[in-house]
């Protein structure tokens, strides 16, 4: 029996999410006391597997097909599929990123698995094997039990944090044995943002509403960003717009975050945008109105205007970074 | 060719979220339900493919796992276009069960949409399932699809970045925002329509259930917000730092 993790690369460089995932993966062996496995698919080389090594995984499996550029959800399922049985893995721990969120079911019914996506926190128990799990959109809580034997579960980003627990691994190589016929999805165009933190990735964020008035002034915001090596987001209205791109928006139909930090400037805080962020640590707000549903949700705010707010704490940023 | 588009019936965005006094299931008292948001911009999209295709697409099929009471959201759905409807009739338990149940009747459609997951327990299990009970390709995070002959050009998130892939029948297109700009309002007419529309009824098979919910809890009330006045905005960055410690 192990704990089998699947860790997530771009390019040949692991997601951040992917050495949380690690450890995660390291306490939870540690729970059920028995190993924990990584795998990798794709060209990642060797200096880069043995980072998952300062995060406690002692034995990685690593298939360097290039076919797994692709991301294609049925090859990579039947791929991890074939080394959790070759690890023999009862839980397969996967990331709940767009490509774990494309995997884990399938691999589940591989498996016959029970799923559980999104958990956050080791499980409470594990006979019966309980975790727990935002519903309704982060307005509650559950507690799941999964009553299969085979477990397949997904992390909540920013859930559980990265753990250093630097230990020696041993890199065994790994062939799933797929051939190019198992790769359907053939890529035309891949436009990766660049140069830019990643929503998902981000510890800090910056998030813009209506209350910015309009595109022309997001400026201070980015400075802040900037300074804070913070990623931005904005609330729907603002997306649909055109005021910022699509892939910042924030929220029940749009990515859900869960950073250290949330400054949402001008943002009411309906309650389709605080499903996406609600499950940020430290939450501020600013905006004009004192009613504005956003400061239920916040841990500090400002009355104000959002536009006397910023340049001021863009001197405080710079202030306590000097 | 055939479309078929999964439909979960939801409470509405904005409920209040209450559990009976057991915290064992959700108190459904006064809750408004609605398609899942994302199944609406599905079978938006699949109501444009199909009436681009100039007779290409010959129907689109809506299905449903539900009671009898999911019937007014099947209703809604043909009068925005969809030709028939289909309701397995149980309770929908886990992920597993549903796409289980799905299964005996979703087969031989070129296409079928699902949401990236349904609003009520967020599972993000059930299109990815179902794709695999079929055997049939899926991808995922879809934020576009076009349809030109028997090829699909499909746009798709991926962790930090976007991609144009091309896909073929059969197709599993699990869906997000993008797949459709707004979802359509049924008119006067469709509503008219969709009362004389087939609406099949199929009884429910024998599944496990692999996971289940023992309990529900509301997260725990969050302590007031501490105000700061807006001239003395630069404090809380300093209060970021030293009493958060997020900085
Ligand atoms: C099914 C559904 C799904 C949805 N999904 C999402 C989602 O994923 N994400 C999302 O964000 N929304 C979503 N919405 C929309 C949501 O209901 C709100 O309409 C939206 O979040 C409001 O955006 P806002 O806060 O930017 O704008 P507004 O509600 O217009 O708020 C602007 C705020 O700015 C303040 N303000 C104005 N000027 C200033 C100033 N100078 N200084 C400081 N404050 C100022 C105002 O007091 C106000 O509170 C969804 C809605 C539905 C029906
Ligand atoms: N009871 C159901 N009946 C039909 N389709 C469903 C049902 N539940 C979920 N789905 C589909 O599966 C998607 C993901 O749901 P879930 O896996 O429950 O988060 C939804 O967007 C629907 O398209």
């Amino acid at each position: 029996m192990s704990v089998l993790v699947y860790t997530e690369n771009w390019d040949g460089k692991f997601k951040k999410i992917s050495f949380e995932l690690a450890s995660y993966a390291v306490a939870l062996a540690e729970q059920m006391k028995v190993p924990a496995v990584a795998l990798s698919l794709g060209k990642v080389d060797e200096t880069e597997l043995k980072k998952l090594g300062n995060y406690g995984i002692e034995s990685i499996m690593s298939d360097t097909n290039e076919n797994y550029i692709g991301l294609d959800n049925q090859a990579i399922a039947k791929a991890v599929a074939i080394a959790a049985e070759k690890a023999g893995a009862n839980v397969i721990l996967i990331a709940h990123s767009n490509l774990g969120k494309a995997i884990a079911p399938r691999l589940s019914i591989k498996l016959k698995a029970g799923l559980v996506t999104a958990i956050h926190g080791l499980p409470l128990s594990l006979q019966p094997f309980t975790v727990l799990k935002n519903v309704f959109t982060n307005k509650a809580v559950g507690k799941v039990l999964v009553h299969a034997e085979k477990k397949v579960l997904t992390l909540a980003a920013n859930s559980f944090g990265s753990q250093e627990n630097i230990v020696t691994t041993i890199i065994n190589h790994f062939d799933a044995g797929l051939s190019n016929t198992d790769f359907a999805t053939k890529i035309e165009q891949t436009n990766k943002v660049t140069g830019k933190v990643l929503l998902s990735d981000a510890d800090i964020v910056v998030s813009g509403g209506r209350g910015m008035k309009g595109p022309e002034n997001w400026a201070p915001l980015e400075e802040l960003a900037e300074l804070l090596g913070a990623g931005t987001a904005c609330s729907r209205p603002v997306s649909d717009e055109g005021w910022r791109p699509h892939s910042e928006h924030v929220g029940q139909t749009g990515k859900m975050i869960a950073p250290n930090l949330y400054f949402a400037f001008g943002i009411s805080g309906a309650i389709q945008h605080l499903g996406g962020v609600s499950s940020s640590k430290v939450i501020v707000a600013v905006n004009k109105d004192p009613e504005a549903p956003i400061f239920e949700a916040a841990d500090y705010g400002i009355v104000g205007d959002v536009f006397k707010v910023i340049p001021q704490f863009i001197e405080a940023v710079k202030e306590i970074k000097s | 060719m055939k479309i078929l588009v999964l439909i979960g019936n939801v409470p509405d965005t904005t409920t209040k979220i209450k559990f009976n006094s057991e915290k064992t299931a959700l108190d459904a008292s006064g809750v408004q339900w609605i398609i899942n948001p994302w199944d609406e911009l599905a079978l938006t999209r699949a109501m444009e493919l199909k009436e681009n295709s100039a007779g290409a697409i010959e129907m689109v099929v809506v299905a449903t796992v539900g009671r009898q009471e999911t019937e007014a959201t099947l209703r809604k759905a043909l009068a925005i276009g969809a030709d028939k409807a289909i309701r397995i009739d149980t309770e929908p338990k886990d992920g597993f069960y549903v796409a289980s149940q799905l299964a005996p009747v979703a087969g031989g459609y070129d296409l079928i949409f699902a949401g990236i997951e349904a609003s009520d327990y967020n599972g993000a299990a059930v299109g990815g399932m179902l794709a695999e009970l079929l055997g049939i390709h899926s991808i995922s995070s879809v934020s576009g699809l076009q349809l030109e002959g028997g090829q699909i050009t499909i746009n798709r998130e991926i962790d930090g970045g976007s991609q144009t892939v091309k896909m073929t029948t059969p197709l599993m297109a699990i869906v997000q925002k993008g797949i459709a700009k707004e979802p359509r309002i049924p008119a006067m007419r469709g509503i008219m329509m969709a009362r004389s529309k087939p609406l099949e009824v199929i009884p429910a098979i024998e599944v496990d259930v692999l996971t289940s919910f023992e309990s529900f809890s509301l997260p725990p009330a969050k302590a007031a917000c501490k105000k700061v006045p807006e001239d003395q905005a630069k404090t809380l960055i300093y209060m970021l730092r030293d009493e958060a410690k997020v900085l």
